[in-house]
């Protein structure tokens, strides 16, 4: 088991690069959810161009490679739009967060079409607005089916993130790099296929804790839906009675 | 949904339907087929990999964007994106037949044989395809007996990690086929290999069809990663002309968009297909 290790101060540099990682990752995420969920619902707006843009976006999206529009953004854009020296970890985590949001969009407009009509029409009928509608009756419903896959959807981006390391950002795999150029320096006649071994364990590590964490959370939504109406947000009772449940 | 017919059979008279027709008596069917073949042999034969990406004029330097500059360019992108898809094309041809074998290994009654295939998958799926390059590259240096050209490696490394979503693809597909199919072929005293090729993979590949396809524009995607290992596809097109003339704008900008050219279409072509087998599979 010895030869499948690395040293210690090794470790010390993969903590701090997975650290990186986790930061790239919860950016993108975020960015990443919001526009799924803007240009989800833009998509089966009423006006037609609203419509349209969303579709455009989330087709350019998904179409693109998410490393070749990691180098259009980190490289190509800044120069472009005469931006100076613009922190790559931003630059990485708006490519990563478009991309995410292209898949994240399709899958918020299917699980709001899964959502029975009917729902949206006693919304109408109880006098919500569209965003009440929207916000307290179709979403909270949608969100069980959105999870699933948004989980699988998450490790994607997380195996996403390795690809900023050769923008440039020191994340996990530029420390597997650095380290490599350290044990080249020094003449050490280390395997460099144990150090990628390593650094796969991590990201695999990684998927496996938010598989988890996804997996926790659509527990609990379940339990909210199985009849423990003490559990419901406390915003539905503004938005009327008997909604929801 | 209204007819029940297929295109082309509708016109007027519905006797000239005829569903249970050889396969290769169906264009629906041939058609497509022989294009893929002859994408096939075109990337297979005529793409060869040159990493020499030289231009022939200078943009003009007060400039963020030279137009002349960017069409010059365009063919130079064409041949990087060619290694690019021929790299992707090989590698799906293995992903598509080892995640068949995976696919098998995993529903094996055998625990012996399928609690390490799920392990090798679940962990295959969920690392980032770049460090598995890396791997892959580290391993072939480090062993004697393996010498690989680094498209090779790219097609492996590829092939490997897409194996691993097809053969999701696979399983939901022979999960799909109804249990009554096969209790019909143990009542027919059908041997396990008939069962498989006459009964079970029919029925399965079809609805499966759409998922691979998806998974080959994914491959797609993914492929010019390949640059970390060498091979001159189309984004080592943009970072020798970005290290060669400075010019980091144009060539990006440009491998984004013969992305979206070939990528795009194949999306469509996939929705279409997609729709069309769930209309077959309506009536």
């Amino acid at each position: 088991m010895d030869g499948w290790l690395l040293e210690p101060n090794q470790y010390e540099l993969l903590r701090q690069g997975t650290l990186v990682t986790l930061q790239i990752l919860a950016y993108s995420f975020g960015l990443g959810v919001v526009l799924s969920l803007a240009f989800g619902v833009a998509r089966l707006s009423e006006r037609r161009w609203v419509r349209g843009v969303a579709l455009v976006y989330v087709e350019l999206a998904r179409g693109i490679s998410s490393i070749v529009l990691l180098f259009v953004i980190a490289v190509a854009v800044p120069i472009l739009l005469d931006v100076g020296q613009a922190s790559l970890i931003l630059l990485g985590c708006v490519a990563l967060g478009i991309n995410m949001g292209g898949y994240g969009a399709e899958i918020v407009r299917g699980s709001i079409q899964a959502i029975p009509r009917g729902q949206s029409e006693a919304a109408i009928a109880l006098n919500l607005s569209p965003t009440q509608r929207l916000r307290h009756v179709v979403l909270p419903q949608a969100l069980r089916i959105i999870l699933p896959p948004m989980g699988n959807l998450t490790i994607e981006i997380l195996k996403g993130t390795s690809l900023v390391s050769l923008i440039g950002v020191t994340d996990i795999m530029q420390a597997a790099r650095n380290i490599r150029q350290q044990q080249l320096f020094n003449a050490t006649a280390a395997d460099v296929t144990v150090l990628f071994a390593n650094i796969l364990v991590v990201y695999f590590v990684l998927a496996q804790v938010i598989n988890l964490a996804f997996r926790l959370g659509e527990r609990r939504l379940a339990r909210r839906y199985e009849g423990a109406a003490a559990e419901l947000p406390v915003a539905v009772e503004h938005a009327g009675a008997g909604i929801g449940g | 949904m209204s007819a029940p017919w297929p295109r082309g059979a509708v016109d007027g008279d519905h006797l000239s339907y005829r569903p249970h027709r050889r396969w290769f008596r169906r264009p629906d069917v041939v058609v497509p087929l022989l294009v893929i073949v002859a994408v096939y042999a075109y990337l297979l034969l005529g793409v060869e990999e040159t990493s020499f990406f030289r231009t022939r004029m200078t943009a003009k330097g007060t400039e963020h964007f030279d137009w002349m500059y960017f069409w010059h360019l365009v063919p130079l992108m064409w041949r990087g994106l060619l290694v690019t898809a021929k790299a992707t094309v090989m590698g799906f041809t293995i992903a598509a037949t080892l995640g068949f074998v995976l696919a098998l290994g995993r529903r094996s009654r055998l625990r012996i044989l399928s609690w390490p295939t799920a392990a090798a998958i679940e962990f295959v799926r969920s690392t980032p395809l770049l460090v598995q390059l890396f791997f892959a590259q580290a391993l072939v240096r480090s062993t004697d007996a393996l010498s690989l050209e680094p498209i090779s490696i790219l097609m492996v490394g590829l092939g490997v990690h897409y194996a691993t979503y097809c053969s999701e693809a696979y399983r939901a597909g022979i999960d799909s086929v109804p249990k009554g199919q096969w209790e019909a072929a143990t009542a027919l005293n059908l041997g396990p290999a008939t069962t498989w090729s006459r009964v079970i993979v029919p029925q399965a590949v079809p609805n499966v069809l759409p998922a691979l396809g998806n998974f080959l524009v994914a491959g797609f995607k993914d492929a010019p990663l390949g640059f970390i290992l060498g091979v001159p596809g189309v984004l080592f097109f943009a970072n020798t002309v970005r290290g060669e003339d400075f010019r980091p704008t144009e060539p990006y900008i440009l491998a984004g968009i013969g992305f979206l050219m070939l990528s795009l279409p194949a999306a469509w072509a996939l929705r279409r297909l997609e729709r069309r087998i769930a209309y077959e599979r309506t009536d």
